[in-house]
């Protein structure tokens, strides 16, 4: 599976800004650096587009335009939340009228394929069309679905995104459920600074895959791998070191480790056990100083991961090779776990 | 490309006409269909819109699944269908397979976020958080799959109308690269006043019972439920002590790319996801015996999808009907309870009637079944679902 581009629209303005000065952010979220829309999307239909909407386009079309391709043989997204502002705005008007005296635009806008519907019907393309929900895994569920359509010779294109976003309401909720930080904390000390809970985060990551090399990918995706519910870190390590023995390799093939540390204590322990003992002395990065903690922000890391194998520069670290060989980790809330191999083109 | 089939092994279903496959197999016989007044749901147009709700409280409902009373209705409309139809599939024990549960439905446990929506409008700090905490799409899939013992595989697919056909036509192909041995796939959704009061805006609820494909129709009546099949990989179904019922033989997804939610007047993305089914499963129009109409009785659908089927099988049509003249339109969970009746019809020999048709379309050459039959040759049938978004997908049963 090639990856024949990689762009969207995160907390960081780009690659090359991580290198240099990474985005840093005070208080307990990471927010989109949203670009002028105007300059990608017709305006008629920008006006009618919630937040998601808007950047979720804007990431598949600047997906589409790196790759070169104008329409592909699937559109694929993954949200853990779909159209949240949509979905808040119609609910908040329903209950306000007491259920009279609704317009349906909201309405519309709020289902979860609105994304994935859209970039279509911008496109005009009649192709596979699919969205999945699935909390932790929505985004690696998007992706196992392009590679198995590929893999039947159904399609030998596909674009696939995650897409998530922090909404003042998703954030005052899941606030008090405890998931992020009560105290101001600086993004690029939060894994520095363990405490309870993490920063939020959000973003839209596409990814043009194809079936074929087109002798000028960013990268190859080897393999990808998702568990549900682990019974403990054993278990996860087990998992992690037969996903190695599926692909034939040895935790000393890996040139690159990233992996998904949010900064809260209870739920980085895993990654502080795999790293004395599984990955051991492999060069690692962390990605959610980032981007902040999402369902889909494996979206991001493999945005990073595709960077760094295509420009060999690595960021915070400065490897004497070009690393070839990268493979991210990451859990959600303990639930979701999922893995991913790459190799350089 | 002819695809591998994969073999179907079970199924389970709880709608407004029945909480398990033998009561549908009744009321579908005795044309009985499961529109009503509002009992459960609490919306302000209890007395003006007709809805087909399941006919148990969420408190019944627990009870029969052993869940507790408290949590969306999704989530236990989900796990009692989930767990008929992995009773019926004659497994023992799932646990030497690699098995997966893939669901679907459009709004995840919205009936108690609206309740929580209600303090919390008021004080940000208030509404009981048990009430949002399952509030996502793949939540109601976990508590089922979680409850279901299922834990190699979760998934969860919206694509509003069409997401259980998608979720379906996902795990078959799971199946047959080998990644699963077991999939249990289908969908669920419970009625919520967000979904109500959202189709009310779009004026396509009918204030009457339904009439899909009638010349007269005036819309959709709401619905609720969940449908699952249970799909097996050869391996499985030789070991099973009772033959598979049929196979998932063809299927394919399209989109229609003309408008976020009305289908384009020529049916462009019905045609082509019923077309591309055919070429899946190796079939012609003519190897169709029956189908089962997305016809949700909306001017726009119904005209769409009558049109593509007029181009596409010219001259001779199979028979047909909408079964959501019984069930009403379960959104989400409409896929997995007509790819049910399409197994069923399979099974049996059996072709549903379109309850309440008066007048046939004057665009249409054909109409819609009107009476109940059983024994019948029906070797292929074909199974649409379309949403908004554009998103059409076509499921193509065989018998064995």
């Amino acid at each position: 599976m090639y990856i024949q581009a990689a762009a969207g629209i995160s907390p960081q303005r780009s690659f090359e800004a991580i290198l240099t000065q990474p985005q840093n952010y005070n208080g307990n979220r990471l927010s989109c650096q949203e670009p002028d829309y105007a300059q990608l999307i017709d305006p008629r239909m920008i006006r009618r587009m919630s937040r998601i909407i808007k950047m979720g386009v804007a990431a598949a079309k600047e997906c589409l335009r790196e790759a070169g391709w104008e329409v592909p043989d699937a559109i694929i997204t993954g949200t853990a939340y779909g159209c949240l502002a949509d979905t808040e705005l119609f609910l908040a008007k329903m209950i306000e009228n007491k259920e009279e005296l609704l317009t349906p635009t909201a309405f519309i806008q709020s289902t979860h394929n609105t994304v994935g519907a859209q970039i279509a019907l911008l496109l005009k393309c009649h192709n596979y069309n699919n969205t999945f929900v699935h909390r932790g895994f929505s985004f690696e569920s998007a992706l196992l679905d392009a590679i198995t359509l590929i893999k039947e010779e159904e399609i030998s294109t596909a674009l696939v995104g995650g897409v998530d976003e922090i909404t003042p309401v998703s954030h005052a909720i899941l606030s008090r459920f405890g998931l992020y930080r009560k105290e101001h904390t600086d993004s690029a000390a939060l894994l520095n600074t363990p405490g309870k809970g993490t920063m939020a985060g959000e973003g839209a990551l596409f990814f043009a895959l194809s079936a074929s090399p087109s002798g000028n990918d960013c990268a190859k995706l080897d393999d990808i791998y998702t568990f549900y519910k682990p019974a403990d870190r054993g278990a996860v390590k087990e998992q992690i070191l037969s996903f190695l023995q599926r692909n034939r390799l040895a935790v000393k093939d890996i040139d690159l480790v990233i992996t998904g540390e949010n900064g809260d204590v209870a739920g980085d322990a895993v990654y502080t056990a795999l790293k004395t003992g599984v990955w051991g002395n492999a060069p690692a990065i962390s990605f959610k100083q980032l981007c902040g903690e999402y369902p889909t922000a494996t979206g991001f890391a493999l945005w990073l991961a595709v960077h760094i194998l295509h420009t060999g520069k690595v960021p915070g670290l400065s490897p004497a090779t070009k690393p070839r060989r990268v493979l991210i980790y990451n859990h959600y809330q303990h639930i979701h776990h999922s893995i991913y191999l790459l190799t350089a083109c | 490309m002819l695809i591998k089939p994969v073999f179907i092994a079970g199924a389970g279903v709880i709608s407004a006409i029945g909480n398990n496959v033998q009561q549908h197999l009744h009321a579908l016989e005795s044309g009985t269909a499961g529109m009503g007044n509002m009992t459960y749901l609490g919306s302000a147009h209890k007395h003006r819109l007709p809805v087909a709700e399941v006919k148990m409280s969420n408190e019944e409902l627990a009870g029969l699944t052993g869940l507790p009373a408290h949590i969306s209705r999704t989530a236990l409309l989900s796990s009692v269908a989930a767990k008929e139809a992995l009773l019926q599939s004659g497994m023992d024990d799932i646990q030497p397979w690699r098995t997966g549960f893939i669901s679907a439905n459009t709004v995840g446990g919205m009936d108690k976020t609206e309740n929580f929506f209600v303090d919390f409008l008021k004080d940000n700090r208030k509404g009981r958080l048990r009430n949002v905490v399952h509030h996502e799409c793949g939540a109601a899939t976990e508590i089922t799959a979680n409850h279901l013992g299922i834990k190699n595989y979760v998934s969860t697919i919206s694509t509003a109308c069409s997401s259980s056909a998608n979720a379906i036509f996902f795990g078959a192909r799971l199946i047959r690269q080998d990644i699963l041995d077991v999939v249990v796939a289908g969908g669920a959704d419970a009625l919520t006043k967000f979904t109500l009061n959202g189709f009310n805006t779009l004026m396509i609820l009918d204030q009457q019972y339904c009439q899909p494909f009638d010349e007269n129709r005036r819309g959709l009546n709401l619905g609720e439920g969940a449908g699952y099949i249970v799909m097996v990989s050869e391996k499985v179904a030789s070991s099973l002590k009772k033959a598979p019922v049929c196979t998932l033989s063809g299927y394919c997804n399209a989109n229609d790319a003309y408008h976020q939610t009305a289908s384009s007047p020529d049916g462009t993305g019905s045609f082509l996801a019923m077309k591309g089914a055919m070429k899946k499963s190796g079939l012609q129009p003519g190897d169709i015996d029956y189908i089962n109409l997305h016809g949700t009785g909306t001017q726009n659908n119904d005209i769409a999808e009558g049109t593509a089927i007029k181009l596409l099988f010219k001259d001779r049509f199979p028979k047909m009907s909408s079964t959501k003249s019984f069930t009403g339109h379960t959104l989400g969970a409409s896929g997995g309870i007509e790819a049910v009746f399409s197994v069923l019809s399979i099974q049996h020999g059996m072709v549903y009637p379109n309850l309440r048709f008066e007048t046939q379309m004057k665009e249409l050459p054909f109409a819609p079944e009107t009476v109940f039959s059983k024994g019948q040759p029906i070797r292929h049938v074909l199974s649409n679902s379309f949403g908004f978004g554009g998103n059409c997908s076509s499921l193509i049963f065989s018998k064995m």
